[in-house]
């Protein structure tokens, strides 16, 4: 380290300043000379130059007006389907009629300002000026002033000899602001208990998620046979085919996952229990913050969630393997019912889905 | 009959000559005018960052009108039967089905709403690293705290803004981001589930949040904005710009070019480059094409599923943090979402609008600033924002840990572990790197004042020994390197400067003290006029 540095715990070293009776530079050598002259530029010196200059502005300025008329023509002559594309390196394939419109109009603006910046670089003055600053900060009457006036309207209103009224208007004024919370207690319903419930129960038919028709109102169930071990399938409980308006939020609580495993690979007991023939069904809504699960590995039953990468072994009651998730994925118990059809055996022993203040 | 008076009238002749005299008979205008339209603003292309963000904001506004004309904020759902034929007799939301119809079916509307997203990344992107040259140069300095407040707040509902706009066309992608806010929500002790039945009107994801949605995204917090943008941009204007310090610059002028011609010509033209860069973007590079994602569905996903670059932090944090949860008492404390969604972004974001305040107590600086610091001058301020930006930085990256993963082959466990570990070394280590630097370049201009600049010119003595000529500093520039102040500890006494303390002030003067230490207890001298008298009577070496 140089010595230059200065390393101190606290004693506040002096900066030594030597007084020199015997001048050498008398002055200070590193005051403020003033603002430098101004260097003229090509553009203040030489009209060519300057003229120059002046065309590529009106060059650049009549650039934009032909790129504004060409926006206004392509607007109606360039089809706008998804059949007429553009498609060059590196942009790849893109609509033509937002190429045509994106191209021009950008043009239109960027030459416009182009042309106003380069007209004030090279033809617009560049002579740097100060102009005096004024600190913020008022004059000391001023401010004396200005308290008085303060107090003299403090008294005028009798502020202070009748604390009567300035406790009750600050009281007032307190709770004036709290019905604009009340009034908004309607924006939702009281959570109770909705965020436990699921629409599974003993009996509910599993139905197969492909199966589900495009205005979702009919739906096949999954018989076991239907699963070869290594699938994976997603379901829900048919009772989401005639939820209509209700379907989407019903889904996002009671969506499940089916997997056919080995039972020879399945480490817990009670897991086989509540499968069926190593098939097990567990909630596809992540513990963490309630994305759908989705990834499956087959060969180590591991499950990703792909928003933050919490992972679930399938094979071991779903437990949390790794990422930021704290809970297993609860299993739902399953049976076949008299048609052999996959139904729930009961509903989930726990609540779905994220954590939340009052699950315990 | 004539009377001469003193001050003679003026009669306008031309047409805005009249407009004017009109306008100051009613308004008075010229007072105004003679004040303001020769306004001096410094020049320096940092100070373009903050015009970034002003004129993203206008893009915004003008884009995002046209979209409203188009748009249906509506969960309501319908069959689609538009042009689009790969979605074609799929259910979807009123939402999505309008946003496919402005992408696909109205001429200029997927420009307009690549302009309108592009210019949400450029705004949140113009804000962020206008802070950064606003906090590296000590602009947020005595007298312009309050400024730094509110562009903290605008910085802060321009988060909320991108993510509230991001959510509404209703694409697979957007309500994935919506679930994993109310995760959020439900997480937050004791009102959790109360705030997200309320705000979702019921379970996830009801019926009603894209109406809320929209008016907070097209009034509300716009309006804010605005508002904010406004005072803000009065108080650029009232405490004047800063300005570097150099020959002829010092703390009670401002020295630049006037307002009328040179920066109305530069800064509206620049309004339109920004504008044409941005309408270029639209046009020819595809964002957010939710097409492709397909309407929201809450059991479906798809792998790879990223943030727009704003939200990554925060996202970022949710994948690194380990999996703590404390069940207790017949309730849920979810740590591991608490601590990266909330804990860690609130003391962040705390920090950040408290910090021209800290620095004040720090230096006990009362004077007013309007001359910058170079960062290199205040090593300890630049070594702490280094290390916000690689704690952040580190975040950020964690975000997209599953991208890295499969784009460098990568097991996404070993990118999550190296992060848990270097989001702590590394602010730490960039703390020190940055102190080092800083103090390194502090040395050089030290140097180049006493011994001035090589000149590259080798001469060879007499003696045949070799050395190059350094040709001395022109006075402006020695001015400029020694013109920034160098900060001394305080000690004790000086914190307290007095006798009696009682107790607890005197601890908090103690701490004041030693973090005075940690800022300012190491540094590089400024070249005293001793030494540059030396340092040139023995010859320029």
């Amino acid at each position: 380290m140089s010595g230059d540095m200065t390393h101190d715990e606290g004693h506040g070293s002096v900066a030594v300043e030597q007084e020199h009776g015997h001048g050498v530079v008398a002055e200070n050598p590193f005051a403020d000379p003033g603002l430098p002259e101004h260097q003229p530029r090509l553009t203040d010196i030489d009209e060519k130059v300057a003229r120059k200059s002046e065309r590529i502005v009106a060059g650049l300025f009549i650039l934009s007006a032909l790129a504004t008329i060409a926006f206004m023509v392509c607007y109606t002559e360039v089809p706008n389907n998804t059949a007429t594309i553009v498609d060059f390196f590196p942009i790849g394939a893109i609509s033509a009629s937002n190429f045509a419109l994106g191209l021009t109009l950008g043009v239109a603006l960027f030459s416009m300002g182009a042309g106003a910046i380069y007209w004030a670089r090279t033809l617009m003055t560049d002579v740097e000026l100060p102009q005096e600053r004024h600190l913020l900060e008022s004059t000391p009457e001023d401010k004396a002033v200005a308290a008085a006036e303060f107090q003299q309207g403090l008294e005028d209103s009798a502020w202070k000899q009748r604390p009567l009224i300035r406790r009750t208007l600050i009281g007032a004024m307190a709770v004036l602001p709290l019905p604009a919370l009340w009034i908004l207690r309607d924006l939702g319903p009281l959570p109770g208990t909705t965020q436990r419930q699921t629409a599974w129960t003993a009996g509910e038919l599993i139905i197969n998620d492909n199966s589900i028709s495009l205005d979702g109102t009919q739906g096949s169930g999954i018989k076991p046979e239907d699963l070869q071990v290594g699938t994976l399938v997603s379901a829900s409980p048919a009772a989401v085919l005639t939820a209509g308006d209700n379907a989407v939020n019903m889904m996002t609580m009671s969506a499940i996952l089916l997997v056919r495993m080995n039972p020879a690979d399945i480490k817990s007991q009670q897991e086989i229990d509540w499968g069926y023939e190593g098939i097990v069904a567990f909630s596809k809504i992540c513990t963490h913050v309630g994305c759908p699960v989705q990834l499956y590995e087959q060969q180590t039953h591991h499950m990703l969630c792909p928003c933050h990468q919490s992972t679930f072994d399938l094979s071991d009651n779903g437990r949390v393997v790794f990422g930021p998730a704290a809970r297993s994925l609860p299993q739902l118990p399953i049976t076949v019912n008299a048609d052999g059809y996959l139904v729930a055996k009961a509903g989930f022993d726990q609540p779905v889905g994220p954590s939340f203040w009052e699950r315990g | 009959m004539s009377t001469s008076t003193s001050n003679e009238e003026i009669v306008p002749t031309t047409l805005g000559g009249k407009a004017s005299d009109y306008l100051d008979q009613r308004l008075g205008i010229a007072g105004a005018a003679k004040k303001n339209l020769r306004k001096i603003f410094p020049d320096h292309w940092s100070f373009m960052l903050g015009e970034v963000c002003l004129y993203s904001f206008i893009i915004l506004l003008l884009s995002g009108i046209f979209l409203t004309l188009f748009f249906t904020p509506s969960m309501g759902e319908v069959t689609y039967n538009g042009s689009y034929t790969p979605l074609d007799g799929i259910k979807m939301s009123e939402a999505y089905a309008s946003t496919l119809n402005i992408s696909f079916d109205v001429r200029g509307g997927l420009l307009m709403r690549q302009i309108h997203h592009w210019a949400a990344l450029v705004f949140v992107m113009g804000i962020m690293v206008h802070m950064l040259r606003i906090f590296f140069t000590g602009a947020f300095r005595k007298p312009r705290e309050l400024n730094w407040l509110i562009g903290f707040t605008l910085f802060v509902l321009a988060l909320l803004e991108g993510f509230a706009g991001y959510s509404l066309p209703d694409d697979l992608l957007s309500g994935t981001g919506l679930r994993i806010m109310q995760g959020i929500i439900l997480s937050i002790p004791i009102v959790g589930t109360y705030l997200s039945y309320f705000f979702f009107g019921g379970l996830f994801p009801g019926h009603v949040l894209i109406p809320r949605l929209f008016t907070v995204h097209i009034l509300l917090v716009p309006g804010i904005i605005l508002a904010l943008i406004t005072a803000h941009l009065i108080l650029v204007f009232y405490q004047k710009h800063t300005q570097w310090a150099g020959p002829g610059r010092t703390n009670e002028n401002v020295v630049g070019l006037p307002l009328m011609p040179v920066y109305m010509a530069k800064a509206g033209g620049f309004f339109f480059v920004v504008f044409g860069f941005i309408a270029l973007l639209g046009g020819l590079v595809s964002i957010n094409p939710i097409w492709d994602y397909g309407p929201y569905v809450p059991t479906q996903i798809t792998a790879g599923s990223q943030p727009d670059f704003y939200i990554g932090f925060f996202e970022g944090a949710l994948r690194m943090m380990p999996n703590w949860e404390i069940n207790a008492w017949g309730h849920t404390l979810s740590l591991n979402i608490l601590i990266p969604a909330v804990v860690v972004p609130g003391i962040l974001f705390t920090g950040l609008a408290i910090y021209p305040f800290f620095e004040a107590w720090v230096t006990g600086d009362k004077r007013e600033h309007h001359i910058l610091d170079r960062p290199r001058n205040m090593p300890t301020r630049t070594a702490i924002g280094v290390a916000g930006i690689v704690f952040y930085g580190i975040g950020w990256i964690n975000g997209g840990n599953d991208l890295v993963a499969t784009h460098f082959n990568l097991s996404v466990e070993t990118i999550t572990w190296v992060d848990r570990v270097l989001i702590f070394v590394g602010p730490v280590f960039g703390f020190w790197l940055t102190r080092r630097i800083c103090f390194g370049l502090q040395r050089r201009d030290r140097d180049k004042v006493l011994h001035g600049r090589e000149s590259g010119i080798i001469t060879r003595s007499p003696e045949g020994q070799f050395s190059e000529i350094h040709t001395p500093l022109p006075q402006g520039d020695l001015h400029k390197l020694t013109a920034h102040d160098v900060h001394r500890p305080l000690t004790l006494t000086e914190v307290t400067d007095s006798n009696g303390v009682p107790a607890p002030k005197l601890r908090l003067a103690k701490l004041r003290a030693r973090a005075t230490r940690w800022y300012f207890g190491e540094r590089v001298e400024k070249p005293t006029e001793e030494e540059y008298r030396q340092a040139i009577s023995s010859g320029h070496h």
